[in-house]
């Protein structure tokens, strides 16, 4: 936490883990209760329901969705890949670091082009719980992955500029392999 | 994380002139110094109990005297009703409980007792607050949409809360839920600035065994904040989208499940018990080794029994559900979490009284708060394990049994150990001292009458009394004499007790104006926060302290002094 104290040198703390990537494993602890929460409450009405997916509902596109997941775990490779070369030259990352925004940007406009499809197969909030907890998973996962992005996308600008810390970044990818890493575990519960 | 910038300039070594200059907005309305924002989450809170305080005054008296005219709020009707004990149970809770025993004791206290400057993340600091502020105005503004307030309970079990058919107040649950939600943000980014700083902003020497009981608790109650929130944010949207998107998710006829709400609910709002305790535990740790002079019996079994707690209190929450129609082989594991979570509670509060024993203790008003909290809870502990078994729980649900045993816990944290913590550091809050002769009128005036209110409801409990009923007129077996008499003696102590918290504030005023100026440290202690200066300028200290020892080194042998404050290096 780069603090200047002007007062006669004292011996320092030096912290296990820097302040903003304690503050966001905290934060992540958090949101992994929320998802943990929503899974569960899915797989209870899932498990009372007489028939999966309901009557009349369509079948999610585990296929296309299975090629959309490998987008983002590349992504989440993308990012270690550009740790690695920031920890020897910080003005080489940033290429790696773009390359991880692309492909998370191409996650987040797959999956809105497939909800198009869906809704337009009947599959809406409120056709059935299904549905309902389809949109509100997802969506959810979306809307974190779109805040990732724009984290990663103002990393980026501040590593063109050469102002990035290396703590700054590693919270920042922290909330990167949170998004990327809690996505394979929604495919598989909630896909199949 | 683009809050690790210090929020004010490198401060010189004396005097801080620079602080002077602050402006009214930027001091007062949105301040980055965390004593600051503790005041205004300590204020605030103070503003909410008094209008869960008024909310349970309406209650009561419509309960004693069905059908009159309430003094200040006119008549009482059954949605007016529902909508005063839904909210005086969620204020408390929420906008009293937590704001201040969390987060005003926790803003002030954790960067003065581990001796350091400020929080580390200040600017998110400043954001929880004006999130929480935002909860309480969406709060107040659910009392005035059409329809009125939610009135379906403040734990909001479906059906009854996700269908506007149901509830009748089409907006006012849903902006319930959404104060609810806010109040959650607001205290997930405090709680990640209180574990974070407590972690990596201690002063030098202090090790994990010296940091005061009181800074552990609240870093505790804030980790099990941020683990069991997450499921009930989750139940709450879903809430909401049943609300006003039309979803199913709790709506049996459409596939979805009403118990579901329950255990969403409960896996937070049973660690939430321990979350708002475990504070008011450590308060009293203080306050006790300090007015008994002598070293708190046992400083790492308390701390590992406050771990246990933490781990044991997410495996209980169905014992709220023992009638919810849950498998009654459920029933049997949660009995048996139930009973076994009493275990470490009762042994902090043996270890309080260990350290008691022996020492020169000085019957101080926060002296005698901290007792009364100790007995107090023991109360409600005690006829806790009736409803954590589950066969007397099927008898017991929903009686006032459970109301008087929730009130005998709660009150003890909420209010108990609000008052012990706020006469401990009044002097180093305000730079004053309080009266001590008024503080004990007070003290005497709040915990008789308040025995007063809640030991008849236990009666009324075990003679059957339902919760949530408007008016025990129409059941016979209720409405007898004795019964009502009972309900009348609950009222008028409410009274008595409402009556006698004028002369706290009378106390507070006066001795914010005109009390004795405060010496550094009144009590003697030996926890940081007593060595720096009373009230603490911005940035703490005059010179960031060294740690040597532990905080509870009292009466040491062979010393001239009684105590030996943290930072003394002979």
């Amino acid at each position: 936490m780069g603090k200047v104290v002007a007062l006669p040198v004292r011996p320092r703390r030096e912290p296990l883990l820097p302040n903003g990537v304690l503050g966001m494993l905290l934060f992540v602890l958090a949101e992994i209760m929320l998802f943990a929460g929503l899974i569960s409450a899915f797989l209870v009405v899932k498990g009372l329901a007489v028939e999966w997916p309901p009557v009349g509902q369509p079948r999610l596109p585990v296929e296309e969705t299975a090629f959309n997941t490998g987008a983002l775990l590349l992504s989440g490779a993308a990012l270690a890949w550009a740790q690695a070369r920031f920890r020897r030259a910080p003005s080489t990352a940033l290429r790696p670091v773009l390359l991880a925004v692309a492909l998370g940007g191409l996650f987040v406009c797959f999956q809105g082009v497939e909800w198009v499809g869906l809704v337009r197969e009947g599959l809406t909030l409120r056709s059935s719980t299904h549905g309902s907890f389809f949109y509100l998973i997802v969506g959810l996962h979306a809307l974190h992955a779109v805040a990732a992005i724009l984290a990663l996308g103002w990393a980026a600008l501040r590593l063109a500029e050469g102002r990035l810390r290396q703590d700054t970044f590693a919270s920042v990818q922290l909330f990167w392999y949170f998004v990327v890493g809690l996505w394979p575990i929604l495919y598989w519960q909630v896909y199949f | 994380m683009a809050e690790t910038v210090p929020s004010h300039p490198p401060a010189p070594e004396e005097g801080h002139p620079h602080h002077e200059e602050m402006s009214f907005w930027s001091k007062y309305i949105f301040p980055l110094d965390h004593k600051m924002i503790g005041m205004q989450y300590l204020f605030t809170g103070i503003a909410m109990a008094m209008v869960g305080g008024f909310f349970a005054y309406t209650f009561r008296m419509q309960l004693a005297f069905p059908g009159i005219e309430v003094p200040g709020w006119g008549l009482v009707s059954p949605a007016d009703y529902n909508a005063l004990v839904t909210n005086h149970g969620a204020i408390m809770i929420f906008w009293v409980a937590m704001p201040v025993l969390i987060a005003a004791f926790g803003n002030f206290l954790i960067p003065l007792m581990i001796g350091c400057d400020d929080m580390v993340f200040p600017r998110i600091n400043r954001l929880s607050y004006q999130i929480f502020f935002l909860s309480v105005l969406v709060l107040i503004a659910s009392f005035l949409v059409e329809g009125g307030a939610f009135g379906g309970a403040w734990t909001a079990y479906p059906p009854l809360s996700a269908k506007a058919e149901y509830s009748l107040t089409p907006l006012g649950s849903s902006l319930w839920l959404l104060a609810v939600a806010l109040e959650f943000v607001a205290f997930l980014l405090g709680g990640i600035n209180f574990i974070t700083t407590a972690m990596n902003s201690r002063a030098p020497g202090m090790k994990m065994y010296d940091i005061p009981i009181v800074v552990w608790m609240i870093v505790l109650a804030s980790i099990m904040f941020m683990l069991s929130v997450g499921p009930l944010v989750a139940g709450a949207v879903m809430l909401f989208f049943d609300q006003q998107l039309g979803t199913g998710f709790f709506d049996p006829a459409r596939g979805g499940d009403p118990v579901l709400w329950q255990h969403l609910f409960w896996f937070f709002g049973h660690p939430e018990v321990y979350v708002v305790l475990l504070p008011a535990m450590g308060i009293v740790a203080e306050i006790i080794t300090v007015f008994a002079r002598k070293k708190l019996f046992a400083y790492k079994t308390v701390l590992y029994t406050a771990f246990g707690t933490g781990i044991l209190s997410f495996t209980v929450w169905a014992h709220h559900q023992f009638v919810a129609g849950i498998d009654p082989r459920m029933a049997h594991i949660f009995t048996i979490t139930t009973l076994l979570i009493s275990v470490p509670i009762a042994e902090m509060c043996f270890v309080y009284i260990a350290t008691l024993y022996g020492g020169s203790i000085r019957l101080t008003t926060p002296m005698l708060w901290a007792l009364a909290f100790i007995a107090e809870f023991l109360i409600g502990g005690v006829t806790g394990i009736f409803l954590g078994a589950s066969g007397a729980d099927i008898y017991f649900h929903d009686s006032y049994f459970v109301l008087a045993h929730f009130h005998y816990t709660f009150f003890p944290i909420a209010i108990i150990g609000f008052y012990a913590g706020i006469t401990y550091w009044f002097p180093k809050m305000f730079g004053r001292m309080l009266d001590d002769r008024l503080g004990k009128i007070h003290f005497w005036g709040t915990i008789i009458p308040f025995n007063g209110i809640f030991l008849p409801l236990f009666i009324l409990g075990l003679a059957g009394q339902h919760r949530r009923i408007y008016n025990y007129e129409h059941f016979p077996e209720l409405a007898t004499p004795e019964l009502q008499a009972l309900r009348v003696l609950a009222t008028v102590s409410l009274l008595v007790m409402l009556g006698f918290q004028l002369v706290f504030l009378v106390n507070f005023v006066r001795s914010l104006r005109r009390g004795e100026k405060a010496p550094q440290n009144p009590w003697k202690a030996n926890t940081l926060e007593w060595q720096a200066p009373s009230p603490p300028p911005h940035g703490n200290f005059a010179t960031l302290p060294t740690v040597y020892r532990g905080p509870y080194e009292y009466s040491v042998p062979g010393r001239a002094e009684d105590y030996w404050p943290q930072n003394a290096p002979e």
